[in-house]
């Protein structure tokens, strides 16, 4: 059979060389977000989603585009994947004027109307109880979407989750509920914080069917998210997916992740990326060629590139504009308005 | 570390250290000088908190009275409680200013609320350290000034040590004290050093300082603003302008007493704080001095802090933070009325 008719899991080659791409990409995004957060061109906290792609590219692939995504902070694939330019995500980083929020949000805050992308919360758990809000509107509306609600195993300790998953259940709300379990909030390990060794009991309570998924197989991702859907657009209520994954880095850039050993994040990187993973699987089907790992690799990169010189080029947002927006009218935030000090000789 | 830090009677031991050690060897003497004191919060066990503040004590102390908790601040809080009804003295933390809000409601309305509400048959020691403020280059929920939510609630005492000296003789006292206390730590000094000599006396939980004397006007300051409002004396010096700054320490109860005595003196006063202007600590401060000093004020207090916008990106925060020059703009503006 010729490589160009290939399929697997139901997917042309075209769509799982774009979710090759997309995965590259993401990582890409990630590693240069790193550099240049060590030049000091990007300020604050910076999350790297790096290890954990096959979670966003695989569950993105099933959505719709109009469907909701509402997340915590290492989200900037997220936005890369619901369709924000990613040269207004690496400004955003960048804290720059061009970014996709003015830079006013920053590498936690992604955010996009057009693409429904409610976006990232720098508060643990917060957008699990959002995500019952926007869920309960959609109902209102009788709408054919889902809101899908992105977070990690540590917000799983946080009253908002249980608080969540128990109004979405009572009220049949079409959210999907995914924790992307990577082992660890912060130093805390999974096994330390929980009391249960998945969510499964946890679903059983609130009603909510779950699924257990490998988070480094983007088709597996893929799979669980479009069951997942189905069910929830169907006024079926909520579903509750938890991927088994893993961070390659760092909590954030300041993590030296001191709390886990090498050895444990070198067994990880070195049979179980999702990446290397997706690329032998699809070589082995004989839908992909060196050839085409390499095409990517260098379109990445270029894009990548041309991501951070648009940063770079680009302004600040300037002093004043930080007065707007705060109320709609823009009168409270005048109120004490700070001139900055003329200096001294 | 904290073991050479052996506070054998008599003996004094001088070292220089920064503000977060000095937080660590207050932490690391209350263990050891108090069973009843236990230390939790959000990986301050092995990890040692975000700021290493807690670094070193489970190791030490083990994981009985040094623990981490699960990424739950109700319930960080709520155990401080529950842990004080039963006569410990609890030291939880917070990870950052933002992080204490899902906390809120059980240190408004129960912490704060428990004596009162018992008629004074349950009191409620313990202490609750949040990391504050912001000039760290982080953003918003990392960086806020929080103080207006706590110093507004009945019950609750807030401190805030602005050297490393008074970091240890704050925490000391108020890890002793009957009452819930709010110990904020301003981040942005988590690294600033000086001289210590140990044992140190707990300092009063209710009295400002008086950090730099001077004759020409007050400047009131705390926690990170305090070093901002000395460099801005130490240049108004220079040409010719001597400051007094006030370091409050205490945010709640606030030593009127102190800073009416102060700008009795100099007639002049300036509050300087990184919380926004509306409704800070310096509209309260600024009320005060007024009724009270009506007659001796040479012009109205003023106040520089931030303005009311959320906080904003760290690319610009540097623009909106006080500094010595808004500062001695403010000191100009009395000078000048
Ligand atoms: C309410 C709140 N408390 C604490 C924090 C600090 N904090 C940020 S991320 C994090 C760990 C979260 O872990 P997890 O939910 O597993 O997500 P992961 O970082 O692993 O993706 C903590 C404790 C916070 N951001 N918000
Ligand atoms: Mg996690």
């Amino acid at each position: 059979m010729a490589v160009r008719e290939a399929t697997l899991a139901g997917l042309s080659r075209e769509q799982l060389l774009n979710m090759h791409y997309q995965m590259v990409l993401l990582r890409r995004f990630e590693e240069k977000a790193a550099e240049e957060y060590t030049l000091g061109k990007i300020g604050g906290f910076l999350h790297l989603y790096i290890g954990q792609e096959a979670n966003g590219v695989g569950m993105f692939s099933a959505l719709h585009p109009d469907d909701y995504v509402l997340s915590a902070y290492r989200e900037h694939g997220y936005a890369i994947l619901k369709g924000i330019d990613p040269h207004a995500v690496m400004a955003e980083l960048f804290g720059k004027a061009t970014g996709s929020s003015k830079g006013k949000g920053g590498s936690m805050h992604m955010y996009s109307n057009e693409h429904h992308l409610i976006g990232g919360q720098a508060i643990v758990g917060a957008q699990l109880v959002m995500g019952a809000g926007v869920g309960l509107a959609i109902q209102y509306q009788g709408e054919h979407r889902i809101a899908l609600v992105l977070f990690g195993d540590g917000a799983v300790d946080e009253g908002a989750f249980h608080e969540a998953l128990n109004l979405a259940s009572i009220w049949k709300l079409p959210v999907v509920f995914v924790c992307e379990n990577n082992q660890y909030s912060m130093g805390m390990a999974v096994t330390k914080a929980w009391a249960v060794s998945s969510l499964e009991p946890r679903a059983a309570a609130y009603n909510i069917p779950y699924r257990k998924v490998d988070g480094m197989d983007a088709l597996a991702m893929r799979e669980a998210m479009r069951e997942a859907r189905e069910h929830a657009v169907n006024g079926n209520g909520p579903f509750l997916i938890e991927s088994l994954t893993y961070r390659f880095r760092g909590h954030s850039m300041a993590d030296p992740a001191y709390y886990r050993t090498r050895e444990e994040e070198q067994m990880w990187k070195a049979t179980r990326d999702p990446i290397a993973l997706f690329e032998e699987k699809l070589k082995a089907a004989g839908i992909m060629r060196d050839e085409d790992i390499q095409a990517t690799n260098e379109k990445v990169d270029a894009l990548v590139e041309d991501c951070v010189r648009f940063a770079d080029d680009s302004p600040f947002p300037d002093p004043d504009s930080l007065y707007t927006e705060v109320t709609l009218d823009g009168a409270g935030a005048i109120a004490w308005r700070n001139k900055p000090s003329t200096p001294r000789e | 570390m904290a073991k050479t830090m052996e506070t054998t009677t008599g003996a004094t031991n001088v070292s220089t250290v920064t503000m977060g050690k000095a937080l660590n060897l207050a932490l690391h003497d209350a263990l050891q000088n108090d069973s009843r004191v236990l230390i939790f919060g959000e990986d301050v066990g092995k990890l040692g908190g975000v700021f290493r503040v807690t670094d070193g004590l489970q190791d030490e102390f083990g994981a009985e009275r040094v623990f981490d908790t699960p990424l739950a601040e109700a319930t960080i809080a709520a155990t401080a409680l529950g842990l004080a009804m039963k006569g410990f003295r609890p030291v939880a933390e917070m990870q950052f200013d933002a992080f204490s809000y899902p906390s809120f409601q059980q240190v408004t309305s129960n912490i704060a609320k428990y004596h009162t509400r018992t008629g004074g048959a349950c009191n409620m020691q313990l202490v609750i350290r949040i990391p504050y403020g912001g000039n760290i280059g982080a953003i918003e929920q990392h960086s806020e000034s929080p103080e207006t939510y706590y110093i507004h609630t009945a019950g609750l005492k807030v401190v805030t040590p602005s050297t490393p000296a008074d970091a240890y003789a704050l925490l000391t006292a108020a890890i002793a004290d009957p009452d819930p206390v709010i110990f904020l730590e301003p981040k942005s000094r988590y690294w600033m050093r000086q001289e210590i000599a140990l044992p140190m006396p707990p300092a009063a939980l209710d009295k400002a300082r008086i950090a730099r004397e001077g004759s020409d006007a007050t400047v009131i300051a705390y926690g990170p603003t305090v070093q901002t409002a000395l460099a801005a004396a130490e240049q108004a010096a220079a040409e010719g302008t001597s400051l007094e700054v006030i370091d409050l320490r205490s945010l709640s109860p606030l030593d009127m007493e102190t800073i009416s005595a102060s700008v009795r003196k100099t007639r002049r006063a300036v509050v300087v704080h990184e919380a926004p202007v509306f409704m800070g600590l310096g509209a309260e401060i600024a009320a005060r001095v007024m009724h009270d000093l009506f007659d001796v004020l040479a012009a109205p207090v003023e106040r520089i802090g931030n303005a009311t916008i959320p906080y904003p990106p760290a690319r610009v925060e540097k623009l909106f933070l006080p500094d010595a020059d808004r500062i001695l703009e403010a000191v100009d503006r009395t000078r000048e009325y």
